[in-house]
């Protein structure tokens, strides 16, 4: 028997832009640029086609029937093991594929905002340089991402997690003659890694524990090892995976490499660092709803994070004066939204708002590409204003995204925050209200975005002036497409119908009978929402078109506040000195031991030690005077350099430090022998 | 007849000298010579316990080191030679192309 | 005929060292009889040599069981080691015989060591005594200190070759001295003799001394701490193809070794060398992979990437089951394939008298020749443990394996410096890709004083070496299964 002919073709859908890539890779310098952008552009559309053909056909099931698991072949596979519950596990992953509600979704927001994106990058990368790599780049990134969601067990997931890293990693130093963009390239990637650390030790445990790491078996070893909510083991395993999600998605304390990858050009902060990429931490939380109901501990976790990222972001993004930067902003706290949704068991709420928040948001950053192309590359809001009549239609698909974002019924953003807001404040008032405070200072400085950019009178210089043009077609169709998702795309919410067909993947835990509440609560809620909403446009408004002096006056009488907040928090300089003093601290240990030995022995001892003290007081005095060295480098001169005192060249050191090692090991054997 | 221990305490003291004398000369000749007394304390020590056991394992395998040493010299003093060629030194302190 | 019989048993049992050997015999004798102008022919002889070497693992495969009255095993598990240590040493032949043309080394003594070492490993591999083991061990060594003076005009070459002969006769001194106190305590030099012994008396001080004095002999040979110190300078200084050899063939027997003496020998013992192993492991990674971060001289930075790769293995050999062998053994072949793919292209990038090793030297590398880039890419993205490759493979194996012993620690440990990892080997791949050559922009440029350097062509020999090894490293990273049940076969035959 076998399936439809879309579903047992799923495999094909990663596949379409996988091939594109291998295109570029190996012919993309010698093509024409129209037949890269027919073969590029063509390959996500085909894959939008299967993606939609699979949907329609898995829709057409009944519902407690929707999923389809296509295995293509094994992968790896180890002996049979017992796991640390008891359970017979053997262990196998395959590269296998899983279509079911959720990823019918994420595959549908992929493709298809993919697509847009890739269109409308036709247009804005059709004047630049490494046309074929930039395209190459974004078909790979397609790949990965899809084999991300479409993944049937935790390490193909991984696979696809590691895949989306590197060409997000490749695509933020796109200008790598920019050393800012290569250095912002290597923060996302190291911030990364750590985060990648935890998610692999988490799939290590899950594996120890469950035996078996395919999606579908997970809820069946669940119950077979009778676990009690709020085991311990489970409770660790979740966690790691949620750092692993802290990563990728942007949270607090692993957000800071996001701001930096704006540096990237436009269509990718907008495919990569909106619409896609970052949510995968979201997705995966969600893939896992089932480990993680089963961990009360680690829920919390995840709503608090979710909720203070949420709020701190927002701060951040209203000082902030690079259109991009804030839009970065806002996608980390509408992200922060997104967790808290997941934290406080409403998964459904949370992947409703992924779907909505790729629509406006891909839109504000292919609207604001609009306007920096226009501005023939200026992102300084203070360098613009007046521009609504210049380029009309991006100013109004903006302004569609804009009250999308903060809210505005009856556009895509008013349903799935209000959900994500009614849902929390059945659990807990306190991140309710944090929640409603975010939506408020959400709606201030986006409009404060919007008035600074295309209302007022005009700040754009004589040069830039004479150049003002609306985009081409190319980008202003995608516009006008995402703009009207921005409208309805929250309708498919309206009755509970978009949770109703998530259900057979995320169930109705315990948190949804315990979150109902009176209609009457409910329109209370929601009219607070849009009151907050309208507060900070007029807030905005009065700010920013009526008197336009005023945040200048604000900003001179809080002055030590807006210094802190329009400097981040020093964040990133916070995390220089706590990294750099601790590691100094550590190196200072292995030298005294170094010293104390070599000394002890009495070997080379003068001539050696006073080279090492040397050394050492010129390295203080770089430490010293050269204060403002990145993180990075710092930190790697700091690891690096006690290791290699060691490695003097000086044969009979060698053999000291081997006879050091030997006495070592006769030391550990005798005092083992004597007890 | 002589116990066994006597033995080993020789071979010991060689060994002890060998090293002592590999970590403090710094001419590679005779840090070469150093790391033969310890080969020699190894047949020492073979040979000691071969007798002890009454087996001729030992003494066999104390043939095969005797060889194996004269190899190793041979290798080590051509090694020297090409070396001494194109630095014109043999001190140990005074190799210091290659480090960190 | 009886003892006819089993003598043609016996020599088939050691047919991949009496190939090697005699076609090592071939080559000096040879050596004087073939006019300069064709010498290189000398490389394919070899390589030959090697290959039929290989063929002949068939004979061998078909004569399971001791051979000499067991001072030779052949089971799964040596030929495992086998395959990995011909088919390297093959490889490296292959990307000799460029190198020692442009460097006008050709000479049929080079390949005839080569082949003589090879035979030392073969033997390493499958010893079942410790006197078998001991002679495998010198006659690899002996070999690779002639090998690292080679280049006999090369002041560094020379002075690593010195390093290594003196560290290296120091450790094997140990060893032996190591191998007596255990003769000593358990009477006999045989590996499931020694082990009766132990389980009958217990450790005792004797033989638990003598395996710390064997460990400096093995410890050294497979380069872990603190006995790794001397693989930088050895590994910077000796000719680029030997050190590939150096890399892989000998720290894969030695490892062998080391599994049969720890696993086999002083199996009994296990609980007393476990927290040895684990503290070498810990100070074998740190080491490694601190001390690359600075590193900008790329061959440089390769031995301390070797010296990593050494820490995460000890990880699957502190697990002390059989999917931690079995785990070991995969590592094994996944680096030695990865290391052998990245010390060709540093030969190739190297150039005639290896003037171009320093990091700005591959400045661009992307540019000028894609094709070597990517592959250099592939090599260090498999070190670095990305999926799809062999590495990655190799280090899920190690850290399943670990965490299946329970060794939590060591493998977060492991995991965390595997994050210090990314960073040099990044470096590589950023330089090769985003960084421009240097001399082309620099704000004299006009002068016209700068030529911009262009590696030489790629020759054949080294496009089959990259392919072979790049290939071979997607297929461990993409289809590992059938490896990984030959592994886990091989660590069930040790037992």
């Amino acid at each position: 028997m076998s399936a439809p002919y879309f579903l047992e073709h799923i495999w094909l859908i990663p596949l379409f832009p996988l091939a594109g890539a291998a295109l570029m890779l190996f012919f993309g310098r010698r093509l024409p640029k129209p037949a890269i952008s027919t073969i590029c552009v063509g390959s996500v559309l085909v894959s939008f086609i299967y993606a939609l053909g699979a949907a329609v056909t898995l829709c057409s099931w009944p519902a407690e029937s929707r999923s389809f698991e296509k295995i293509l072949f094994q992968w790896i596979s180890a002996g049979a093991y017992h796991t640390s519950a008891g359970l017979l596990g053997h262990f196998t992953a395959d590269w296998g594929f899983l279509l079911d509600p959720l990823s019918v979704v994420m595959v549908l927001i992929v493709t298809g905002v993919g697509l847009l994106i890739h269109i409308y990058s036709v247009g804005y990368m059709a004047h630049e340089g490494g046309y074929y790599r930039f395209f190459g780049y974004m078909n790979l990134f397609m790949f990965s991402m899809l084999m991300l969601v479409l993944a049937n067990n935790l390490l193909l997931l991984f696979v696809g997690w590691e895949g989306v890293g590197t060409c997000s990693y490749l695509l933020i130093g796109f200008y790598f003659h920019r050393k800012s963009a290569s250095d912002a390239g290597k923060k996302a990637f190291i911030v990364n890694r750590i985060g990648d650390a935890g998610f692999l030790l988490g799939i290590f445990l899950i594996s120890a524990t469950l035996g078996t790491i395919r999606f579908t078996e997970i809820p069946a070893a669940l119950l077979a090892g009778h676990f009690a909510i709020g085991a311990g083991v489970l409770t660790a395993a979740t966690l790691l995976l949620f750092v692993g999600a802290t990563g990728k998605s942007a949270q607090i304390p692993l957000y800071v490499w996001l701001p930096d990858a704006m540096e990237g050009p436009t269509p990718v902060s907008a495919l990569i660092h909106a619409a896609t990429m970052v949510t995968a931490g979201v997705y995966m939380v969600v893939r896992n709803n089932g480990l993680f109901r089963m961990a009360p501990f680690t829920m919390e976790v995840v709503a608090v994070i979710g909720a203070a990222t949420a709020l701190y972001a927002a701060t951040m993004g209203l000082v902030q004066n690079d259109i991009k930067k804030v839009l970065a902003y806002s996608t980390i706290s509408q992200l922060g939204y997104m967790f808290l949704a997941c934290g406080v068991g409403a998964f459904a709420a949370g992947i409703f708002h992924v779907m909505t928040h790729a629509f406006f948001k891909a839109l504000l950053f292919l609207g604001a590409g609009s306007v920096i192309h226009a501005m023939s590359g200026e992102q300084d809001m203070r360098k613009m204003g007046a521009l609504f009549r210049k380029i009309p239609v991006t100013y109004r698909t903006m302004l569609v995204a804009t009250l999308a974002i903060a809210g505005m019924p009856p556009l895509a953003g008013f349903f799935s925050k209000d959900e994500i807001l009614g849902r929390t404040f059945g659990v807990n008032h306190l991140l309710w209200f944090v929640g409603w405070i975010t939506a408020g200072l959400t709606a201030f400085y986006m409009f404060r975005l919007l008035f600074l950019t295309f209302h007022g009178h005009s700040r754009v210089s004589h040069e830039a002036e004479h150049h003002l043009h609306e985009s081409p077609s190319t980008m202003t169709v995608p516009l006008m497409i995402l703009a009207l998702l921005s409208i309805v795309g929250g309708w498919v919410g309206i009755g509970g119908r978009f949770e109703k067909f998530l259900d057979p993947v995320v169930g109705r835990g315990a948190a949804v009978t315990e979150g109902a509440m009176a209609p009457t609560t409910e329109y209370t809620l929601m009219l607070a929402s849009v009151i907050v909403g309208l507060a900070g446009i007029a807030v905005a408004w009065q700010m920013y078109i009526r008197n336009t002096a005023l945040p200048g006056r604000i900003a001179a009488s809080c002055g030590a506040l807006y210094r802190l907040v329009y400097n981040k928090y020093y964040v990133d300089e916070i995390y220089d000195a706590v990294f750099v003093n601790r590691t100094k601290d550590l190196a200072n240990t292995l030298w005294a031991f170094d010293a104390g030995v070599i000394d002890g022995a009495g070997v080379n001892g003068v001539g050696f030690l006073t080279r090492l003290i040397a050394r050492i007081s010129m390295w203080g005095d770089t430490w010293i005077v050269d204060g403002s060295v990145r993180v990075s480098s710092r930190l790697v001169w700091v690891l690096s350099f006690p290791v290699r005192l060691l490695q003097t060249g000086l044969l009979q050191s060698y053999l000291l430090v081997m006879v050091v090692g030997i006495l070592g090991l006769f030391g550990y054997y005798i005092f083992l022998f004597r007890h | 007849m002589i116990p066994t221990t006597h033995y080993l305490y020789l071979s010991l003291a060689l060994f002890t000298i060998g090293i002592v004398g590999v970590l403090t000369r710094r001419n590679v000749i005779v840090m070469l010579m150093s790391i033969e007394l310890i080969l020699n304390a190894v047949n020492i020590n073979l040979v000691a316990f071969s007798r002890a056991y009454g087996a001729v394992a030992g003494q066999v395998f104390a043939i095969f080191i005797i060889t194996d040493a004269a190899a190793e010299a041979a290798v080590g003093l051509g090694i020297i030679l090409a070396f001494f060629r194109n630095r014109e030194t043999v001190l140990a302190d005074e190799m210091d192309l290659l480090k960190w | 005929m009886p003892l006819r019989a089993d003598m043609m048993a016996d020599l088939c049992r050691i047919a991949p060292e009496l190939i090697l050997c005699v076609f090592g015999i071939l080559l000096v004798a040879l050596e004087p009889f073939v006019p300069s102008s064709s010498k290189r022919a000398l490389g394919w002889l070899a390589f030959s040599g090697s290959l039929v070497a290989i063929a002949s693992l068939w004979i061998v495969a078909r004569h399971p069981g001791p051979a000499y009255g067991g001072l030779i095993q052949v089971d799964n598990f040596s030929l495992f080691f086998h395959g990995i240590i011909l088919g390297s040493v093959a490889v490296v032949i292959l990307g000799s015989i460029n190198y020692l043309c442009e460097e006008r080394l050709q000479r049929g003594e080079y390949y005839a060591l080569v082949l003589f070492a090879a035979a030392g490993m073969g033997v390493l591999a499958g010893a079942g005594e410790l006197i078998t083991s001991f002679l495998g061990l010198e006659m690899s060594s002996i070999s690779t200190y002639i090998l690292a003076a080679f280049r006999r005009d090369a002041r560094k070459s020379n002075e690593s070759a010195l390093k290594y002969f003196i560290l290296g006769s120091f450790a094997t001194a140990f060893f032996l001295y190591g191998i007596a106190m255990t003769y000593g305590a358990t009477g006999t030099t045989r590996f499931t003799g020694i082990a009766q012994a132990l389980s009958i008396s217990g450790p005792t001080l004797l033989a638990v001394l003598g395996l710390g004095m064997m460990l400096v002999g093995l410890g050294f040979k497979v380069v872990i701490a603190p006995f790794q110190i001397y693989a930088p300078d050895v590994y910077e200084g000796a000719p680029t193809p030997v050190t590939a050899l150096l890399a892989s063939a000998p720290k894969v027997a030695a490892f062998a070794l080391m599994l049969r003496i720890f696993y086999v020998a002083f199996g009994p013992v296990q609980h007393i060398w476990f927290w040895a192993i684990w503290i070498s492991a810990v100070l074998t990674m740190c080491a490694g992979n601190f001390a690359a971060l600075l590193q900008t001289n790329v061959k440089r930075m390769l031995a301390y990437s070797s010296i990593a790769h050494a820490g995460y293995i000890l990880v699957a050999f502190a697990a002390s089951t059989e999917l931690g062998i079995a785990a070991v053994l995969f590592y094994l072949a996944a680096y030695a394939l990865m290391k052998i793919g990245a010390f060709t292209v540093i030969t190739h990038v190297g150039g005639r008298g290896e003037r171009h090793l320093e990091l700005s030297d591959y400045a661009g590398l992307a540019k000028k020749q894609p094709a070597i880039a990517a592959c250099f890419t592939l090599f260090l993205l498999s070190l670095l443990g990305l999926p799809a490759t062999g590495g990655f493979m190799g280090k899920f194996y190690a850290f399943q394996a670990g965490l299946d012993s329970r060794i939590i620690w060591l493998v977060v440990i492991a995991a965390l410096n595997s994050i210090v990892g990314a960073y040099y080997y990044l470096r590589v791949i950023l330089t090769m890709y985003f960084r421009e050559p240097a001399g082309e922009s620099g704000p004299d440029a006009g002068l016209g004083s700068e030529i911009e350097w262009m590696p030489q062509p790629v020759a054949a020999s080294i496009w089959v070496v990259l392919i072979i090894a790049a290939l071979g490293t997607l297929y461990l990273g993409i289809f590992p299964s059938r490896v990984m049940e030959f592994a886990l076969r091989s660590a069930a035959s040790l037992r």
